[in-house]
């Protein structure tokens, strides 16, 4: 009862790198509580899929060769049979969009205490302790597990991924998937649409966040960007209230852009935005909130009132 | 008679300054708000009554939370829930924190209680995050479930919801849920109203009823939880931002002066 097992993500063929992440999360914890690491991998072509996930620290993988494409009841159904023949310990599972689709249901039939979104883990004696954020990231927790056993869910992009070539065995397990408890079909995907601009493409991106406040007020942005010869982008709020496309949005389930020059304006910084521009060249922000967590991750920075400074820069290149 | 229920949350928000007194932020500091995901999932399923018809849908709230969350929940039948529910118990009161089990426990006892044919639930909650709670509920009772949906298309006659789910990196997946389910709704899946000057009239008379764990069935035993708040801290400041100080004017010349060596606007 000191193992770990690990659950694979992958999507439309590929593992998502947070497998490889959650081996180095599961390794440490493995190696805090003495036991192996175990790996699932569910669905889709699970043997290659099991070479690939075999880096160093793996002990097993365990493959369950169901259906192509992630459906949550067979992940649940596959996991609960193979927690177990297992009986690890904890489960880790990434906080994925699909993650969050099984771990809550899985957790719950297994009568498991459920910890998300952890960016930090450590073993103290019999407590688990998980580190995670609240408030849209301005505060940092630490929550204990007392219980024996424990789901833990990690964020992306928080452990290294593992690397090198591990010597686990590859195992097919058998579970027993009952197709009448399958209650959602998965009936295609689509990507969402272009569209006119790719935000992709550009040097410089201009990018406005909810401290905007109304929609009138875009065209600083607009006025800004035409003088630096920037596009313009944005956090999610912006796209949610329908002021600009959904093409201009950066993020987790937006665009991932590098551009040379990143100017973030009444953006907070949260992680999902962050996942999206974290990787561009230099990294501006315009924010009334020293404390944002976009200051974190930004080159320069302006401590000010956006409707302030922007009409001063736009001065500035005229 | 279609029901459908929506989980309210009433979150804590915080200003820009603020003092951390042992394992939570100082009062003075916290603000309340209806709780962002959840009010795309109250404007769900108000437009899902407008559409099928108000006479023959009920759309009904549940809320964990203290006396003092009422106005919250008055602007969801401000909106057009036609009653609430909210659960509070003096156990309620000492709980440090409520975990998804917990919370589990006492929603899904609602959900027995109230048998709807949805549930609509947020993606996550603004204060705690745990991203969890409604597709834990769904096991619970024995629901479908959807997670992170920006797309709802119910057939009421074949009982299936079709919904898109958000996935990373602007994808999106298309299922068929099977009803009842309960499904987590993403921001940006409609536009949600502003409560009219008749809606927030109208929402004084409406029903708000408060239950305690007896009146569930539940016991103290569920608010435990497993998990215990142990620390809370401001993230260390991983900043090496060069920062720009003075007034508008200066700051803006002196960024001015770094984009340009950067090539920008020349
Ligand atoms: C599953 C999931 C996926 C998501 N995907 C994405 C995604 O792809 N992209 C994305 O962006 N978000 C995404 N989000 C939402 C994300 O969690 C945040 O809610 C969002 O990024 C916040 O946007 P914001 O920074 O514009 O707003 P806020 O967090 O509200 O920040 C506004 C900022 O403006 C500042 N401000 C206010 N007034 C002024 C002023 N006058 N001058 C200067 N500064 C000011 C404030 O200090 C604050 O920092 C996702 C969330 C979930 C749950
Ligand atoms: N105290 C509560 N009362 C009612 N619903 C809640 C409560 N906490 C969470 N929820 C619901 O569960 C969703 C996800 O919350 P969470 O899992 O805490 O991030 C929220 O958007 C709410 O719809």
């Amino acid at each position: 009862m000191t193992d770990v097992l690990a659950i694979a993500d992958h999507r439309r063929g590929e593992l998502r790198d947070v497998s490889y992440e959650l081996v180095s999360a599961g390794r440490d914890l493995a190696d805090a509580t003495g036991g192996d690491l175990h790996l699932v991998v569910i669905s889709g072509t699970v043997d290659a899929f099991a070479e690939k996930l075999n880096r160093e620290g793996v002990d097993v993988v365990h493959t369950v060769d169901h259906g192509e494409e992630f459906n949550h009841d067979v992940y649940a159904q596959a996991i609960v049979q193979l927690y177990d023949a297992v009986s690890p310990q904890f489960l880790l599972a990434p906080n994925s969009v699909n993650g969050l689709d099984y771990a809550p249901a899985v957790a719950n039939r297994l009568d498991l205490p459920l910890v998300t979104d952890t960016v930090d883990l450590e073993v103290d004696g019999d407590t688990l302790v998980a580190t995670r954020e609240m408030y849209g990231g301005k505060v940092e927790t630490t929550v204990e597990l007392t219980g024996e056993r424990a789901a833990v869910t990690i964020r992306s992009a928080e452990w290294p991924a593992a690397g090198g070539t591990g010597e686990a065995t590859i195992e097919a397990f058998d579970a027993t998937i009952d197709e009448d408890a399958i209650g959602s079909t998965v009936t295609g995907f689509e990507e969402v649409a272009g569209g006119d601009v790719d935000i992709g493409d550009a040097d410089v991106l201009v990018s406005v966040g909810r401290g905007i406040e109304e929609e009138e007020n875009l065209e600083l942005i607009h006025e800004l960007a035409d003088a630096l010869g920037a596009t313009v982008s944005s956090s999610r709020p912006i796209v949610d209230a329908g002021w600009l496309p959904k093409n201009r949005q950066v993020g987790q389930s937006g665009k991932v852009v590098t551009p040379d020059v990143y100017i973030a304006i009444g953006i907070s910084g949260a992680v999902q935005h962050v996942a999206g521009m974290k990787g561009s060249d230099t990294i501006v922000a315009i924010n009334t909130d020293p404390n944002a967590p976009i200051m974190d991750i930004a080159d320069y920075a302006i401590h000010d009132d956006l409707f302030d400074v922007v009409p001063a820069l736009i001065e500035e290149f005229r | 008679m279609m029901k459908v229920l929506v989980t309210v949350k009433e979150v804590a928000t915080v200003e820009d300054e603020f003092e951390i007194e042992g394992t939570a932020i100082d009062e003075r500091y916290l603000g309340a708000d209806l709780n962002e995901w959840d009010d795309y999932a109250i404007e769900e399923a108000v437009q899902i009554a407008e559409a099928i018809g108000e006479d023959d849908v009920e759309v009904v709230t549940v809320t964990i939370g203290p006396e003092d969350c009422e106005q919250t929940i008055r602007q969801a039948l401000a909106k057009g829930a036609d009653r609430s529910i909210r659960v509070w118990d003096d156990a309620l009161e000492d709980a440090e924190l409520l975990d998804v089990g917990a919370k589990t426990a006492i929603l899904a006892a609602v959900v027995e209680d109230e048998e709807p044919d949805l549930v609509l639930s947020g993606v996550q909650s603004g204060d705690d995050s745990f991203m969890a709670t409604g597709v834990s509920l769904a096991d619970a009772v024995g629901f479908q479930w959807a997670a992170v949906v920006n797309s709802l298309d119910l057939d009421t006659e074949a009982g299936v919801a079709s919904v898109r789910r958000e996935l990373e990196g602007g994808v999106e997946e298309l299922t068929d849920v099977t009803l009842p389910a309960v499904l987590t709704i993403q921001t940006g899946i409609n536009e949600p109203r502003y409560a009219s000057l008749r809606g927030i009239r109208m929402a004084q008379r409406k029903e708000l009823a408060v239950r305690g764990l007896d009146d569930l069935g539940l016991d103290s035993s569920v608010v435990a939880g497993d998990l215990r708040l142990t620390g809370m801290s401001v993230p260390e400041s991983e900043s090496d931002a060069t920062v720009f100080t003075g007034g508008p004017e200066e700051t803006a010349s002196e960024l001015a002066a770094i984009l340009r060596e950067k090539g920008v606007g020349q």
